[in-house]
């Protein structure tokens, strides 16, 4: 085998080596379903539920793709505006950090008395969590264009306008996707939050009433789901980062 | 020939808001159309701060500019700059990163977005005087140091500026990248007969391209010296060897080594 081949083997060779061995522990140590289920155990609870993980997926890939969207919407509008404008940095600053060092849990009691249990909390949580480094990233980009850039095209006759849309927007783009591949991970982490607190439908919900029932290898299986859901918007976020701003690479084959 | 540049007493002081630092003693000086000048003087003597002035960029805190007929007022438009660090865009093609003056540009812009043709061609044709034909389609990080220097002076150049500021451009290239592209540099002059102003700190260079050499004291800036160079055009690296050569450097060098030891 090449040293190509072992490379690209290496992640799938990893993941089912992790499942072979916990599938070991769990039968050597003869370990108690009720403590930590078998893999097998899983997979059997999986398949027994397979229509209602479906569901419960279903919502919950709903709700963190929504708060996400918002997320985005919003963070690349704030990154923008603090990121072009030192007075809105300067401005906005304490505000944001302030927000930011909230844990975001505690605000789905807030969005249960105003909007009721069920989507809205979930989504709303999804964009909270996710729409911080999504701002600062972009922000980042752009407060970091080198001046000789803004100076060449200054004297060339460019407007404020024309800077942004040239140089300081494409020059986000690498700095906007990375920042996509942690967000949509937290929006998943806030969407299940909420839907753990305050739903009745989502993964969330879902293992909390696996686990109210004592059927923890159901509540396994909810969170694997939740970590194939997470791998796949993943990859889909940095195989789009890898189109859109493939010049920030360099040619080399690196995903993360 | 006209002035195409005038400074009466232009002067810069930087206000730090603790202190405030004389950059620029009022200056007068005024450069002919179609001149070729070039500014030496140990660092931080102000090279950078006149050029930033020349183009607008920072106000001066006293005196006039003039560009043509007109008084400087922000940043002057249609001025072609090159610094020392190439600052190409690396999202965008060689040809891309030179048409962007074309994009930009108030006197191009309408034409260009209605039709990019003829520009594409004139950038081509450009890129293709400098030996970059080939790397059109390329991207900034698959060129060397000196083939995006290239690209950089393209840059200044193709939208045909009356005006265009080199600031160090071949100041991080090894020294047989620079004279190559001294002599690429002097023949895109000598064909276009823009008006250039050249900062650098290597002698040879300045005394190899341009027409006048302006020493320049160190901080706070004022000129100490004016030298003009009647070396015959086209000139050549054998020429750079000669004793008229030579004793231009020489005196350039007396005159900063003399600034050098009196502060």
């Amino acid at each position: 085998m090449t040293d190509r081949t072992i490379e690209r083997l290496m992640p799938w060779a990893v993941t089912i080596g992790f499942f072979v061995v916990w599938e070991i522990c769990c039968r050597l140590f003869d370990l108690d379903v009720f403590i930590l289920p078998a893999p097998s155990d899983i997979w059997r609870e999986a398949i027994k539920f397979a229509p209602e993980l479906a569901y419960h997926s279903a919502q919950t890939l709903y709700t963190t793709l929504a708060g996400f969207g918002l997320a985005v919407v919003v963070g690349v509008a704030l990154g923008a505006a603090i990121g072009s404008s030192r007075l809105v940095y300067r401005g906005l600053y304490p505000v944001l950090i302030g927000f930011n060092s909230i844990p975001k849990v505690a605000l789905v009691p807030i969005l249960v008395i105003w909007f009721g249990i069920g989507t809205v909390p979930a989504i709303l949580t999804a964009f909270v969590i996710s729409f911080f480094p999504i701002a600062v990233n972009v922000a980042t980009g752009l407060a970091t264009i080198e001046r000789d850039m803004t100076d060449v095209l200054r004297s060339l006759g460019a407007s404020r306008r024309d800077i942004l849309l040239k140089v300081g927007l494409p020059r986000s783009m690498p700095y906007l996707f990375a920042s996509l591949k942690v967000a949509i991970t937290l929006s998943f982490v806030g969407s299940v939050i909420a839907e753990t607190v305050a739903s009745n439908k989502g993964i969330g919900y879902l293992m909390l009433s696996a686990s109210s029932n004592y059927n923890v290898p159901l509540v396994f299986a909810g969170l694997l789901v939740l970590a194939l859901l997470g791998v796949v918007m993943y990859v889909a976020a940095a195989m789009l980062e890898m189109r859109t701003s493939a010049w920030a690479f360099r040619g080399s084959d690196v995903v993360s | 020939m006209n002035a195409l540049i005038e400074l009466k007493s232009v002067g810069m002081v930087f206000d730090t808001g603790k202190e405030q630092i004389r950059a620029l003693e009022a200056t007068d000086l005024s450069i002919d159309e179609g001149h070729f000048l070039a500014v030496v003087g140990p660092s931080g003597c102000g090279k950078s701060t006149l050029m930033r002035l020349l183009t607008g960029l920072t106000r001066a805190s006293e005196g006039e500019i003039r560009i043509g007929d007109v008084t400087l007022d922000g940043p002057a438009r249609d001025v072609g700059m090159a610094f020392q660090n190439a600052s190409l865009m690396p999202w965008r093609t060689t040809l891309d990163n030179v048409l962007v003056s074309f994009e930009v540009s108030p006197h191009h812009r309408r034409a260009f977005a209605r039709d990019r043709g003829p520009f594409v061609d004139q950038a081509s044709s450009l890129l293709a005087e400098v030996g970059l034909s080939k790397f059109k389609d390329r991207f900034p990080w698959e060129l060397s140091g000196g083939m995006q220097q290239r690209v950089n002076v393209c840059r200044s150049i193709v939208h045909a500026p009356r005006l265009v500021m080199l600031d160090e451009p071949f100041g991080a290239l090894d020294a047989f990248t620079r004279e190559a592209l001294w002599a690429v540099m002097q023949r895109l002059w000598i064909e276009r007969g823009f008006t250039a102003v050249l900062i650098t700190h290597d002698l040879r260079e300045a005394v190899y391209l341009s027409d006048e050499v302006i020493v320049m004291s160190a901080r706070p800036g004022r000129i100490l010296h004016r030298q003009p160079i009647d070396l015959p055009r086209p000139r050549s690296l054998e020429m750079t060897y000669t004793d008229a050569f030579q004793g231009h450097v020489h005196m350039l060098r007396e005159k900063i080594q003399t600034d050098q030891e009196m502060s």
